[in-house]
């Protein structure tokens, strides 16, 4: 048996030329400057390419940074602003180890077009320790509830978000309601320990 | 606490407190990294961004097996953002390339975003060769020619004469086993392969500065990596600085550097730039660790108190292009019958070699082997928690009697007698029927080497340095609690140094060898440097030194406990430059600080909707004896992780190759299924310590619990099925399917 194949690429990336091939004529008429840096902001068109300066806040500070239409908020939050506690563990964001709050909702970094949260707040897992140390990472630390602690900031996050949410969640909610992420080491019944503590709490 | 025999300042006696005497040895603390980890400051490989750093992605074969024909890069070097494109040497157009994902060419480029479209436009052709992955097939394997004879080992009561042929003899002598037998029962059982999936995905950010290289790299062996890549780029070991504060999981996957942490070496050589290569999720899944599949036919023959007096099995499996599977040699696991004949088949396949995952080869051999025993239970009518203790005479590592006090122990948190019924004899509620099941294990758990400098300062600093690594097993927590106990300070007093391989050698974290090698390290440092401070207190205060002791921060009299100093006024009589001591442990060397061999009990408690075939846990108990413990409540994590581990690999994990072109068609984490937290019931870990096993000193536990999950899970769904899924993972579809096949459905 044998045949010959020819191949481009093992995987797919949220790439400019793929974002702008869905675009139809807009894309062609913005193709000619796609790889120009600083297509700058304010601009109407509808289709966004090269490199801009945008503004985010994150943990509640505004910081300006370089993007591309593709770049995610997750490789923004990790090489521009070095705030990596988000990790990148699935790209398709099926373990939630990149979760952080966008306007106070729980969202995959790695999913989300840093483009897509201008004006919007964005915190980051860093925001729930330092000087006001949040109750859910304390709890994760008096419940052992982590190991190597790859997906720990993730989940902290998750737990925070579903709190929020559920103040005075029960043992059954929570172990119903934080299935987006994913712990290889196996934590989960220090996690269910530590939501309860805070739930209990009513941190 | 008699530390002192003599008023040598070095070279031991070295003991462990008792358990009265402990004040810190024993007693839950937290992990003192913890918090770093659960706020995100904790800077793990993939986090340590370099200044002007170059992000590498590669191209992974999309085959499993092909000649690559051409390779062209043209495309890839226009992109903009892309600085080097380097073919990796194996992958050179003519090359051969036996499994999917194997990485050929990596691309350096200034962000992550460049790196993957210079990787898309790569160009690529290849010439597709004959493609094997089913090595649960031994028929089909051996039609493709994919099978060699592994390896075997008969052993029987009456042996062969000088005049016998020694295989019709074995042949004969099995027969008669048989047939004497009062039971006889034949199964098949199974393990597919699943991966090490590490979280962090294997990878390294490395610079040079000069001819010497900084590697972060994500390792269990921070110790014994430079050599890898010293001898790989042609410099000295010694120009080779290896760092992991932080790794995100590893199972026995991380050992070594890996081709691609080398490769990520020679492009920053030859670019002048630090270089960050990570793996991308579904390479580490398909390259970088995977533990090898099982499958076995038994027959066994019991007496009429169900213990195994003849055992005969033929199994086959895979360890990936160089053939293998589980090795016979645990086969059957720990209860060994008197007579048994064992042989194996090794297979071929186009997957990746395997690597070391957690306790290589005895969670498979258990799950192959121990369902074989619950199945001889429910052909006779008993309750195979009996058949189980009747078996504990056929123990080959000598813990009848402990495995014995722990299934007792076990029993009573899973409430055995009350919710035990015969097999599928239990009372449905609606399409759900509940089952109970066991299995046992054991493991080594030897101290590694390890070496610790130990610095006490005039000023009352401790300080210590050790080339080990925090895997997440709370190794640097154990360490501090160690030095803590030793001097009598407490755990916040001391400074651990850890994640170097600038520091004193430890050996690799694997075979659960860490909790044990550090214990040694830091003990025997820790009381040797007590000593040579006693001295100078002794000489201060005008006392004999073997009349003081290191308590509550304090230097003191042991009858008098006003006589003495503070351990600050202590360390003032060290002088000028700080008190070190390095002292270490060998592998293998006798001691009386640590001890190995460990059994272990698991039961399980399961629902199963026979509608649906979903499996859901209901509880799950693990008894676990690992000699002395240092911190209760890591121990007890290690153990919870590992018995969850092991429902993933019981219920959902599966590594699944479509036949006919092998592909890894489930190598991202949607479709790889894992545990989450709705999926593991409750999970009860009950640490067997009493004063026999405390006395054992330190033996390392990582590795024991998750060995008996699958085969405690698997006994449980057959217990109320009545009907036995043969293979692991036991899925809604395989479930099914095993109750068609008994006409069930």
């Amino acid at each position: 048996m044998s045949d010959s194949k020819q191949h481009s690429g093992s995987r797919s990336s949220f790439d400019r030329r793929s974002f702008l091939k869905g675009s139809g004529a807009v894309a062609a008429a913005t193709a000619a400057q796609a790889t120009g840096v600083g297509a700058g902001e304010g601009q109407a068109a509808q289709v966004e390419s090269g490199w801009k300066k945008i503004q985010l806040t994150v943990n509640g500070k505004k910081v300006t940074v370089n993007v591309q239409p593709r770049t995610t908020l997750l490789e923004v939050l990790r090489y521009q602003l070095d705030l990596t506690g988000a990790k990148p563990v699935s790209l398709d964001g099926s373990s939630g180890a990149s979760t952080v709050l966008i306007g106070g909702k729980p969202k995959t970094a790695s999913t989300t077009l840093a483009i897509s949260c201008r004006k919007k707040n964005i915190d980051t897992v860093e925001s729930l320790g330092g000087e006001n140390l949040d109750a859910v990472p304390k709890a994760f630390v008096d419940n052992d509830a982590l190991q190597c602690g790859f997906c720990t900031p993730g989940f902290v996050v998750a737990v925070r978000a579903f709190l929020n949410k559920n103040p005075d969640a029960t043992e059954a909610e929570i172990r119903a309601g934080l299935n987006g992420n994913i712990c290889r080491c196996g934590t989960y019944v220090g996690i269910i320990d530590a939501a309860i503590s805070v739930a209990k709490g009513g941190a | 606490m008699a530390y002192l025999q003599d008023d040598k300042p070095e070279g031991g006696p070295y003991n462990w407190p008792s358990a009265d005497e402990a004040t810190v040895i024993g007693k839950e603390h937290e992990r003192l990294d913890g918090l770093k980890k659960a706020t995100g400051a904790a800077k793990y490989t993939y986090d340590v961004n370099l200044k002007n750093q170059l992000v590498a992605r590669a191209l992974g074969c999309p085959h499993a097996h092909c000649k690559v024909v051409s390779l062209d890069s043209a495309a890839t070097l226009k992109v903009p953002g892309v600085v080097h494109v380097e073919v990796l040497e194996h992958a050179q157009p003519g090359s051969e390339i036996n499994w999917q994902g194997e990485l050929l060419v990596i691309v350096a480029a200034e962000t992550e975003g460049a790196a993957a479209e210079g990787v898309d436009a790569l160009n690529v052709e290849y010439e597709l060769l004959d493609v094997f992955t089913a090595a649960e097939d031994l028929e089909a394997a051996t039609k493709a020619g994919r099978t060699s004879k592994g390896g075997g080992k008969v052993e029987t009561i009456n042996e062969p004469g000088d005049d016998d042929d020694e295989d019709e003899f074995i042949e004969k002598e099995i027969a008669r086993l048989f047939a004497e037998s009062k039971h006889v029962i034949e199964g098949f059982y199974g393990v597919d392969a699943i991966t090490h999936c590490c979280l962090e995905p294997h990878g390294s950010t490395v610079e040079w500065e000069g001819d010497k290289l900084n590697v972060y790299l994500s390792t269990q062996n921070v110790s014994g990596t430079d050599e890898g890549f010293a001898n790989s780029l042609g410099i000295s070991a010694d120009s080779v600085d290896v760092t992991c504060d932080y790794i995100g999981g590893g199972f026995g996957s991380k050992f070594a550097p890996d081709y691609w942490g080398v490769a990520a070496a020679r492009i920053s050589k030859a670019t002048g730039r630090p270089v960050k290569l990570m793996l991308s999720r579904d390479q580490e899944l398909k390259i970088a660790g995977n533990r090898p599949s099982g499958y076995v036919n038994i027959k066994l023959g019991a007496d009429e108190n169900g213990v195994v007096q003849v055992w005969d099995s033929q199994q086959w499996g895979s360890s990936g292009i160089s053939g293998g599977g589980v090795s016979h040699t645990v086969v059957p696991y720990v209860l060994v019958p008197k007579n048994f004949r064992r042989k194996s088949t090794s297979i071929k396949t186009n997957m990746v070699r395997s690597r070391a995952w957690r306790a290589p080869n005895h969670p498979q051999a258990c799950a192959m082997t121990q369902p074989a025993l619950d199945d001889l239970a429910a052909a006779m009518g008993m309750d195979s928690y009996d058949v189980f203790m009747a078996n504990l005479v056929n123990a080959s590592n000598g813990k009848a009697e402990v495995y014995a006090e722990e299934m007792k122990v076990g029993a009573k948190l899973i409430d055995w007698k009350k919710n035990w019924h015969a097999h599928g004899k239990g009372k449905a509620k609606g399409s759900v029927v509940e089952g109970l099941g066991m299995a046992l294990h054991t493991w080594g758990g030897v101290a590694n080497t390890s070496n610790c400098l130990l610095k006490i300062y005039p000023d009352g600093g401790v300080e210590s340095f050790c080339g080990t690594q925090e895997l997440g097993t709370g190794t640097l927590t154990v360490c501090a609690m160690v030095l803590a106990e030793t001097l009598g300070l407490k755990v916040s007093d001391v400074k651990v140094n850890i994640g170097s391989s600038t520091f004193p050698v430890s050996g690799a974290s694997g075979g659960s060898t860490t909790v044990g090698a550090v214990s040694e390290s830091h003990r025997r440092a820790s009381q040797d440097a007590l000593r040579e401070l006693l001295v100078l207190a002794a000489k201060e205060l005008g006392v004999d030194a073997l009349a003081l002791e290191a308590k509550a921060g304090r230097i003191q009299s042991k009858d008098d406990a006003n006589k003495g100093l503070s351990w600050k006024q202590a360390c003032k009589l060290i002088g000028l430059k700080p008190l070190e001591v390095t002292r270490g442990h060998r592998r293998g060397d006798p001691s009386p600080l640590s001890s190995s061999g460990v059994g272990g009990v698991q039961m399980a408690h399961v629902a199963v909707d026979t509608e649906t075939g979903v499996v859901k846990m209901k509880r799950f108990v693990a008894v676990q004896d690992q000699g002395l413990v240092i911190n209760p409540r890591t121990c007890a994590s290690q153990i919870y992780g590992a018995v969850t581990m092991g429902i993933a690999a019981s219920l959902y994990e599966q590594r699944i190759a479509d036949p006919k072109s092998g592909a890894f068609v489930n190598a991202e984490l949607e479709d790889y299924q894992l545990a989450r937290i709705g999926d593991v019931g409750e999970i009860i870990v009950e640490l067997y310590e009493p004063e026999s096993e405390r006395a054992r000193g330190v033996i390392g536990n990582g590795e024991p619990p998750a060995i008996s999950p699958v085969a405690a899970i698997s006994n449980a769904i057959a217990n109320a099925l009545g009907v036995r899924v043969p293979v692991a993972p036991y899925t809604p579809k395989r479930v099914l399917e095993a109750l068609n096949a008994a006409g069930r459905a």
